[in-house]
C-alpha cells in the first residue's frame, strides 16, 4: 500500500503520446529568449561595460540607495495591505450573495484595465493637502500626498487585482465540508477560520502577495504624480533611472536597472520555492 | 448514548425534505440509515448532527433535549462521503485536532494528544503514518483517518454519511467488516447512512428503511428482507417481482384464473402481490399456478434468472432456478410462489 519512493534526480516528465512536445518546447524557448532573455542580457552587458568600481560607485550612491529602499519597502508594505484587504474581498464575493455582489466583482479589475497615470492623478487630486480627503487628513496632521505613504496607497490601489483574483478560485474550491468536519469537532468559527481554512489558503496567498509585489516594485505611471519626487524622500527606482536616461547617463540606467532587476529576482524565487514547497506537502 | 427524533420535519425553502419522522437509536447501537437518494436519510443524519436544524420536533440525547445545542456542543464524530481531512495537516494532527481546539482544562497536554493520536492509528490499522499528508494515501486510508479523527473527541454518538460511497467494491467490502469490528471493540452508538442495500443489511443492528422524507420501516435485516411492511421496502431490499392479482371469494386471481394460493383475510379487490424471484416452487401440471412463456433466461451466478410473460396482459416477471435445472428449457414453465406477499392496489394509481 505505500507509495513508490519518490524518484532521485532530474528526469524529463514522459512527454505522451499525442505529439506536439517537441515544437511547443522550442517555440517556447525561442520566445523566450527573444522576449525576455535578449533584452535583460543586454541590461546585464551595458552595465558591465562600466567596469566594477563605476558600478559600485554609482549602486551605492546614497540617491540610488534610498530610491531602491523606498521602492522595494513601498511594495513590501503595500502588498502586505493587499494580502489581507484582498484575502477580505475575496472572502466577501465568494462566501455571501448580495446586491451589487457582481458590481463589486467586475470593480476589482479595474486597476488591470485603468491607465497607470489616470489612477495616478486620480488620487493625486484625491490626497492633495487641498483635495477632498487630503484636507481632512492634514488636519489630523496626516500628509498622503508627496510622501511614502501616498506611493504606499498608490501601490495598494494598483496591486489589489492580483490578491483578490488569485485567491477567489482557491477559496471558490473550499469544500463545506470541511468546515462541518471542523465544527463537528469541537473548533469555534475563529478557529476554524484560522486554523483550517487560511493554511488552506496560504499558498494561493503567498502568489498573490508576490504579483502584487512584483507589480508594484515596477510601477511608474501612477506613482510619480502622487509620490512628488523628492530626491531621498519619494523619489523611487524605476524614476531616477528615467532621470538618469534624460540625462543621457546610460551607464547609470542600467546599472540601477541590473540591480533592481537582480533584487527582484531574488525575491521572487524565494517566494516562488516557499510555495512548492507547500504545494508538494499539501497536494 | 440514546439518541432520539421526536416528530422532527424539515423543510428546505419550503420544500419538506423530512416530514414528521420518530426514531429511537438504543445505545451502543449499530444503525443504518437505507434509502434511495432523496428520501432524506442524509438530512436525517445531519440533524443528528446539529449541521442542520429541525423546522419542527426535536432531537433528544439521552434525555436531554440537543435540538437548540450547537454542533460544538454536541460532541458528535461526522464522518463525510468525501473524507474532508484537513489536507495542510499530516495525519497524525487531524486526528489530534479535535483535542486541540479544546480551551483550558479541558485540552489536554501535547504529549497525551500524540499518545492518543498513534493509538487510534493502531485502531484503525495505520500505524506508522502519523507524518504523511491526506493527499499522500488512498481513499480507503484517508477514510479511516477520518474515522480516527471522529472517534478522538470520544463521541456520544459517531455518525457516517456514505462513509464508503467514494470508494471501489473491493476496498467498501474490506471496510465493512473492519467497521463492523471497531464498533463492536468500541461500542459507541453508531448512526450510518447508505444507498447500498447489502452494506445495511450486513452491517447493521438494525435497518431504517426511508423513502421521500418518510420512515418506512424499522427492523433487524431478517424484519425487513422477510416480512416488509410496505410495497416500497418490498421493492427496495433484495429482488421481488410483482404481478396485479384480484382478491375474490379468498382467492388470489390472476386474470381469470385462482393461482391456487388462499388470500382468507384480505379484502375483496385489486391487489398486487410481491414475491421473490428464488422464493417458488415449480409445478408440472397447472391446476391453481403461476404460467408464462419463457422470454429470456440469464445466467447470473450461480442461478439461472428466468424471465417469464404471464396471462394475456403481458406483465413480466422473474424467477431464479438453479442452474442444470431442466425447466429453464422449456418455452413454458409454472410456479407457485412459496412466500409471498399481497397489497391492495391503492385506487389512485
Amino acid at each position: 500500500m505505500t507509495p513508490a519512493p519518490a524518484q532521485a534526480g532530474w528526469k524529463f516528465r514522459q512527454p505522451s503520446v499525442i505529439p506536439g512536445f517537441g515544437l511547443t518546447l522550442g517555440f517556447s524557448l525561442v520566445y523566450l529568449t527573444l522576449i525576455i532573455l535578449i533584452p535583460l542580457s543586454g541590461l546585464a552587458w551595458r552595465s558591465a561595460a562600466l567596469g566594477w568600481s563605476d558600478f559600485w560607485r554609482i549602486i551605492t550612491d546614497d540617491r540610488t540607495l534610498k530610491a531602491l529602499e523606498i521602492s522595494f519597502g513601498t511594495a513590501l508594505i503595500a502588498a502586505a495591505i493587499n494580502v489581507v484587504f484582498g484575502t477580505l474581498v475575496a472572502w466577501i464575493l465568494v462566501r455571501y450573495r448580495f446586491p451589487g455582489r457582481r458590481i463589486i466583482d467586475a470593480m476589482v479589475d479595474l486597476p488591470f484595465a485603468l491607465p497607470t497615470a489616470v489612477a495616478g492623478i486620480a488620487l493625486t487630486t484625491l490626497y492633495a493637502p487641498n483635495g477632498l480627503l487630503g484636507k481632512p487628513l492634514m488636519a489630523l496632521g496626516i500628509k498622503v500626498a508627496y510622501t511614502p505613504l501616498g506611493i504606499v496607497i498608490a501601490l495598494v490601489f494598483i496591486g489589489l487585482p492580483f490578491v483578490v483574483r488569485t485567491v477567489q478560485p482557491i477559496m471558490e474550491e473550499i469544500d463545506k465540508e470541511v468546515e462541518e468536519a471542523a465544527a463537528t469537532l469541537g473548533a469555534s468559527r475563529f478557529q476554524t477560520i484560522t486554523r483550517v481554512l487560511f493554511p488552506g489558503l496560504a499558498p494561493a496567498i503567498v502568489t498573490g502577495f508576490a504579483l502584487a509585489f512584483a507589480r508594484g516594485v515596477g510601477e511608474y505611471g501612477s506613482v510619480i504624480f502622487i509620490a512628488g519626487n523628492l530626491p531621498k524622500v519619494s523619489e523611487i527606482a524605476p524614476l531616477l533611472i528615467i532621470i538618469r536616461l534624460e540625462e543621457y547617463n546610460y551607464a547609470a540606467a542600467t546599472a540601477i536597472a541590473a540591480v533592481m532587476l537582480a533584487i527582484a529576482f531574488a525575491m521572487l524565487l524565494v517566494i516562488n520555492l516557499l510555495q512548492s514547497w507547500s504545494r508538494k506537502r499539501y497536494g | 448514548m440514546e439518541v432520539r427524533a421526536v416528530n422532527v420535519r424539515k423543510e428546505f425553502d419550503r420544500f419538506p425534505a423530512l416530514h414528521d419522522v420518530s426514531l429511537d437509536i438504543r445505545s451502543g447501537e449499530l444503525i443504518a440509515l437505507l434509502g434511495p437518494s432523496g428520501s432524506g436519510k442524509t438530512t436525517l443524519l445531519r440533524l443528528i448532527a446539529g449541521l442542520e436544524r429541525p423546522t419542527r420536533g426535536a432531537i433528544f440525547f439521552g434525555d436531554e433535549d440537543a435540538s437548540h445545542r450547537s454542533i460544538q456542543e454536541r460532541n458528535v464524530g461526522f464522518v463525510f462521503q468525501h473524507y474532508a481531512l484537513f489536507r495542510h495537516m499530516t495525519v497524525a494532527d487531524n486526528i489530534g485536532f479535535g483535542l486541540k481546539v479544546r480551551h483550558g482544562a479541558d485540552r489536554p497536554p501535547a504529549r497525551e494528544i500524540r499518545r492518543r493520536a498513534s493509538e487510534l492509528l493502531d485502531l484503525v490499522q495505520l500505524s506508522g503514518l502519523e507524518n504523511r499528508y491526506p493527499a499522500q494515501l488512498s481513499g480507503g486510508q484517508r477514510q479511516r483517518v477520518a474515522l480516527a479523527r471522529a472517534m478522538a473527541i470520544e463521541p456520544k454518538v459517531l455518525l457516517l454519511d456514505e462513509p464508503f460511497g467514494a470508494l471501489d467494491a473491493q476496498v467498501r467490502r474490506e471496510l465493512r467488516r473492519w467497521l463492523r469490528d471497531i464498533h463492536d471493540a468500541t461500542g459507541h452508538t453508531t448512526v450510518f447512512v447508505t444507498h447500498d442495500q447489502e452494506e445495511a443489511l450486513e452491517l447493521a443492528d438494525r435497518v431504517v428503511v426511508m423513502s421521500q422524507g418518510r420512515i418506512e420501516q424499522v427492523g433487524t435485516a431478517d424484519d425487513v428482507y422477510d416480512t416488509p411492511n410496505s410495497p416500497f421496502v418490498y421493492g427496495f431490499i433484495g429482488d421481488s417481482s410483482t404481478l396485479p392479482v384480484k382478491v375474490e371469494d379468498d382467492q388470489i386471481w390472476l386474470a381469470d384464473r385462482p393461482i391456487g394460493i388462499s388470500a382468507q383475510g384480505f379484502a375483496a379487490g385489486p391487489a398486487t402481490l410481491f414475491f421473490r424471484p428464488h422464493d417458488i416452487e415449480l409445478l408440472d401440471g397447472c391446476s391453481g399456478c403461476i404460467a408464462g412463456t419463457v422470454v429470456s433466461s440469464r445466467r447470473v451466478a450461480g442461478t439461472r434468472r428466468v424471465e417469464l410473460e404471464v396471462g394475456g396482459e403481458q406483465h413480466r416477471v422473474e424467477i431464479e432456478l438453479p442452474v442444470d435445472h431442466p425447466a429453464a428449457q422449456k418455452s413454458r414453465v409454472a410456479f407457485r410462489p412459496r412466500k409471498w406477499k399481497l397489497f391492495p392496489t391503492e385506487t389512485a394509481s
